[in-house]
C-alpha cells in the first residue's frame, strides 16, 4: 500500500491512547469488543475528519480539536450535586427525567416509575450483559463510515436503552438529561438506543449541556411501523459536542425531530435518517442561535429508501458576532422510491457582517417520479420592519428580538408538544435577552 | 403655542437632496394639511420627522416642545409623542398584532415612567378602539398587517394611533388606495382623535381627504420647501388649478 499515513495530531494520538488504555474496562465482551475494535481500526486508518473530507468540510475537527481531555471518571457525589440545575429548561413540563452525569446513568436522580410497555435501562449494563435488544440494533441502525460515529462505537460507555413496546402510548415525554457534572474538563462518549415498536407513540427529549467537556454522543433510534415519535434535541456546550442521530423509520410512521442549539461553542449535530418503509411522514427541523465565536454544524443525510414518504427539512439559524453556522443537507432518493415528496429549506439570519453561514443543500435522486426541492437563504434583518416597530416606540434591542423570534417562531411552532414548544421559545427569548448592546 | 417648529430643514436620501430649507410651525391642537406635487418632499418630511434611518438631515432643526428631536432614535421620538401613519404599512410576519401593540404601548409608557397597563385594561382598550374602526377579532389575531387589504392596513394604522395617543400624528397619504367607504371610516377615526392637545400633519396629494378631515391650515410643498400657506380654501384652489404654478416650469 502506498497510502500516505499522515502524522497523528496530539488529539488523534490521545484518542488512540485512550482507547488502548480503556479497552479492557469498557463495557461488553465478545461481539461488543469486536465491534469496538473494528470501529477503532476505522478511526486509526482515517484519523479525525478534516476539511478535505467532504462531509466535514466546514468543521475541520482535526484542526478544531487540539487535544483530548482525559476520559471522564464515574461521577462522585460532588459531580452529581453540581447537576441539580440540569434539565431545568423543561421544568414544569411534566416529563419523566432520566439523568446522566459525566456520561453515566444515575438511577437515584432519575424517575424510574414503572409504566406498562416502557422499559428503561443503562447502556453500560446492557453492553456488559450482552442484552439482546442492544445486540440486535447497536451499530446496525444506519450503516455509516463516519469517523465520529466510529469513535463513539470504540469508546461508548453508558447511555440510555429504552424500549417502547408495540402499541404503547406514552403520555409523559421522556427527558434524557445529559449533564457534564465534572469540574475538570473531560471527554465523554455516550451511546443510547431507543426502540419504538409498531404503533407505539412517544416524545423523547435528548437534552445535552456538556459544560466544559468534550462530548461525543450517539443515539440509535428505531421507529417501528405505524409508530409516532417526536424527538427533540437540546444542545449547549462551552467546549465540544458531536452528536450523531442514526434513525431508521418504518412504514406508515410519523417521525418528527427538532434540534435546538444555543450557546454552542463547537457543535456538530449529524443526522442519519432512513425511511425504510412506505407512506411515512416526517419533519426534520431545527433552530440554532449563535453568538461570539460559536460554531454550529447541522449535517443531514436523509435516505428515502422506500417510496411514498413525505419529509420536510426546515432549519433556521441566527448568527450574531463572529459566529459560524454550517448547514449541510443531503436528501437521497433511492431507485424505486417513487412518489417521494421531500422539501428542504434552510434560512440564516446574519446579525452582523462578521458572521458566516455556509449552506450546502444536496439532492441525489435515483427515482423518476418524485417531488423534491431545496432552498437556502442568508440575509440580515429587514431595516424597514425594524423601523416600523421602532416608530411605535419599541427600542432597537426589543424590535430586533421580536423580529428574531418571528424568524425562528415558524419553525419552533412545529414542535407538537405544547409544553416543550413553549420551553424552547422561552429558552430562545432568554438567549435573546443576553444579547449585548 | 407651537408644538412643532421645523427650521430651515435640509435633508437628503442616498446623496439626493430632497428637503431644501423647509420651515414650518404647527400649533398645538392644529390640523395642518401638507399638499404638493410628486417629488416635492412630502413623504421625506414624514420620514425625517419619524427618524427613519437613511434620511440624513444636513442642516436645520426640528423642535418638539422646544426640544430638538433630530438626535433621537425613532423609538425615543415615538415615546415623546410622534406617530407616523405609514403610506405603505409593512407586513411583519410572525409578530402577532396584540404582542406588537402591547410591546409598543408598554415601551412608550416605560420611557415616560408610566406603569404598564394590566392585561384586562389593555384588552379593553384594544377591543374598544378596534371596534370603532371595524377591526374584528380575526384581524387582531393575525400577524401585523399580514394578509390585510390596503384598507385594513390603513385602519390598523389609525387603530395604533388611537391606542398610542400621540401628541403629533403624521398621516402620510392615508387616503391612498382607499375607496370612499374606507376613507370615511379612517377619517372618522382621525376626527375622533382631534383634540386641543394633539396636532396632526395630514399629507395628501388630493383635496378629497380634506373634505373628511377638515384642516385648520394648508401648506403647499414644492422642491423641498413650503411655498404657500393658507386656509382650507387653498386646497380647493389647488384642486382646480393644479400644482403647475409651484413647480416652476409646467409639469
Amino acid at each position: 500500500m502506498a497510502d500516505v499515513t499522515p502524522i497523528k495530531t496530539p488529539a488523534e494520538q490521545a484518542l488512540a491512547n485512550a482507547y488502548t488504555g480503556a479497552r479492557d474496562r469498557l463495557p461488553g465482551k465478545g461481539a461488543v469488543a469486536a465491534l469496538r475494535e473494528d470501529a477503532f481500526r476505522a478511526f486509526e486508518a482515517r484519523g479525525l475528519p478534516h476539511r478535505r473530507v467532504e462531509e466535514w468540510k466546514y468543521t475541520d475537527l482535526r484542526t478544531l480539536m487540539r487535544d483530548l481531555y482525559p476520559l471522564a471518571a464515574p461521577p462522585d457525589a460532588a459531580a452529581k450535586a453540581r447537576t441539580k440545575e440540569a434539565g431545568n429548561v423543561l421544568a414544569g413540563v411534566g416529563c419523566r427525567r432520566l439523568v446522566f452525569v459525566a456520561g453515566v446513568f444515575v438511577p437515584e436522580l432519575s424517575d424510574l416509575a414503572a409504566e406498562a410497555g416502557v422499559s428503561i435501562g443503562s447502556m453500560a449494563e446492557a453492553l456488559a450483559k450482552g442484552d439482546a435488544l442492544v445486540a440486535a440494533h447497536v451499530g446496525k441502525t444506519f450503516a455509516t463510515d463516519d469517523v465520529a460515529v466510529a469513535l463513539n462505537t470504540a469508546l461508548m460507555g453508558d447511555g440510555a436503552v429504552i424500549r417502547i413496546a408495540s402499541g404503547t402510548q406514552v403520555a409523559r415525554p421522556i427527558h434524557l438529561i445529559f449533564a457534564a457534572g465534572s469540574d475538570r474538563p473531560s471527554a465523554i462518549f455516550m451511546r443510547s438506543l431507543i426502540v419504538v415498536e409498531k404503533g407505539a407513540r412517544v416524545t423523547i427529549v435528548d437534552d445535552h449541556d456538556s459544560g466544559g467537556s468534550q462530548e461525543n454522543a450517539a443515539l440509535e433510534l428505531v421507529v417501528g411501523d405505524e409508530a409516532e415519535v417526536d424527538y427533540v434535541k437540546l444542545t449547549r456546550t462551552n467546549a465540544l459536542h458531536v452528536a450523531s442521530l442514526m434513525a431508521t423509520v418504518g412504514a406508515r410512521a410519523r417521525f418528527n425531530s427538532f434540534a435546538f442549539t444555543r450557546d454552542g461553542k463547537l457543535v456538530r449535530n449529524q443526522n442519519f435518517i432512513r425511511f425504510a418503509g412506505e407512506h411515512t411522514e416526517s419533519g426534520i427541523r431545527g433552530v440554532s442561535l449563535l453568538r461570539g465565536d460559536d460554531h454550529v454544524d447541522t449535517t443531514l443525510l436523509i435516505d428515502h429508501a422506500k417510496g411514498h414518504c413525505v419529509s420536510r427539512e426546515q432549519f433556521r439559524t441566527v448568527l450574531d458576532d463572529e459566529s459560524h453556522g454550517v448547514f449541510q443537507g443531503k436528501i437521497v432518493v433511492e431507485p424505486h422510491a417513487q412518489k417521494t415528496d421531500a422539501k428542504m429549506m434552510t434560512r440564516s439570519l446574519l446579525l452582523t457582517d462578521r458572521a458566516e453561514a455556509d449552506n450546502k443543500p444536496e439532492l441525489e435522486i435515483f427515482a423518476d417520479d418524485v417531488v423534491c426541492g431545496h432552498g437556502a437563504t442568508a440575509g440580515a434583518l429587514d431595516p424597514g420592519l425594524k423601523f416600523y416597530l421602532m416608530s411605535r416606540g419599541i427600542s432597537e434591542p426589543e424590535a430586533e428580538a421580536l423580529l428574531i423570534q418571528a424568524f425562528i417562531g415558524e419553525t419552533v411552532e412545529e414542535i407538537a408538544h405544547e409544553g416543550i414548544r413553549t420551553a424552547v421559545m422561552n429558552a430562545a427569548i432568554e438567549w435573546l435577552g443576553r444579547r449585548e448592546w | 403655542m407651537s408644538l412643532l417648529e421645523i427650521k430651515n430643514l435640509h435633508a437628503e436620501v442616498e446623496g439626493k437632496k430632497i428637503l431644501n430649507g423647509l420651515t414650518l410651525t404647527i400649533e398645538k391642537g392644529q390640523v395642518a394639511a401638507i399638499m404638493g406635487p410628486n417629488g416635492s418632499g412630502k413623504s421625506t418630511l414624514a420620514y425625517v420627522l419619524a427618524g427613519k434611518p437613511g434620511y440624513e438631515v444636513t442642516e436645520g432643526e426640528v423642535l418638539l416642545d422646544g426640544e430638538n428631536i433630530l438626535d433621537m432614535g425613532a423609538d425615543e421620538r415615538a415615546a415623546k409623542g410622534v406617530f407616523l401613519a405609514f403610506q405603505y404599512p409593512v407586513e411583519v410576519p410572525g409578530v402577532a398584532t396584540m404582542t406588537f401593540l402591547r410591546t409598543a404601548l408598554n415601551a412608550q409608557r416605560k420611557t415616560r415612567s408610566e406603569g404598564e397597563l394590566s392585561t384586562p385594561e389593555f384588552m379593553k382598550l384594544v377591543r374598544e378602539t378596534a371596534g370603532q374602526l371595524g377591526i374584528g377579532q380575526d384581524m387582531l389575531r393575525r400577524a401585523v398587517n399580514v394578509g390585510f387589504s390596503g384598507g385594513e392596513k390603513k385602519r390598523n394604522e389609525i387603530m395604533q394611533m388611537a391606542i398610542l395617543q400621540p401628541r403629533l400624528a403624521v398621516l402620510d397619504e392615508t387616503d391612498s388606495g382607499l375607496d370612499i367607504d374606507a376613507l370615511k371610516i379612517v377619517a372618522d377615526g382621525v376626527n375622533r382623535l382631534r383634540s386641543p392637545e394633539r396636532s396632526m400633519i395630514v399629507i395628501t396629494h388630493y383635496q378629497r381627504l380634506l373634505n373628511y378631515i377638515v384642516p385648520d391650515v394648508v401648506h403647499v410643498l414644492a422642491k423641498g420647501r413650503v411655498v404657500k400657506s393658507g386656509g382650507k380654501e387653498l386646497a380647493l384652489a389647488l384642486e382646480a388649478e393644479g400644482y403647475a404654478q409651484y413647480v416652476g416650469e409646467a409639469a
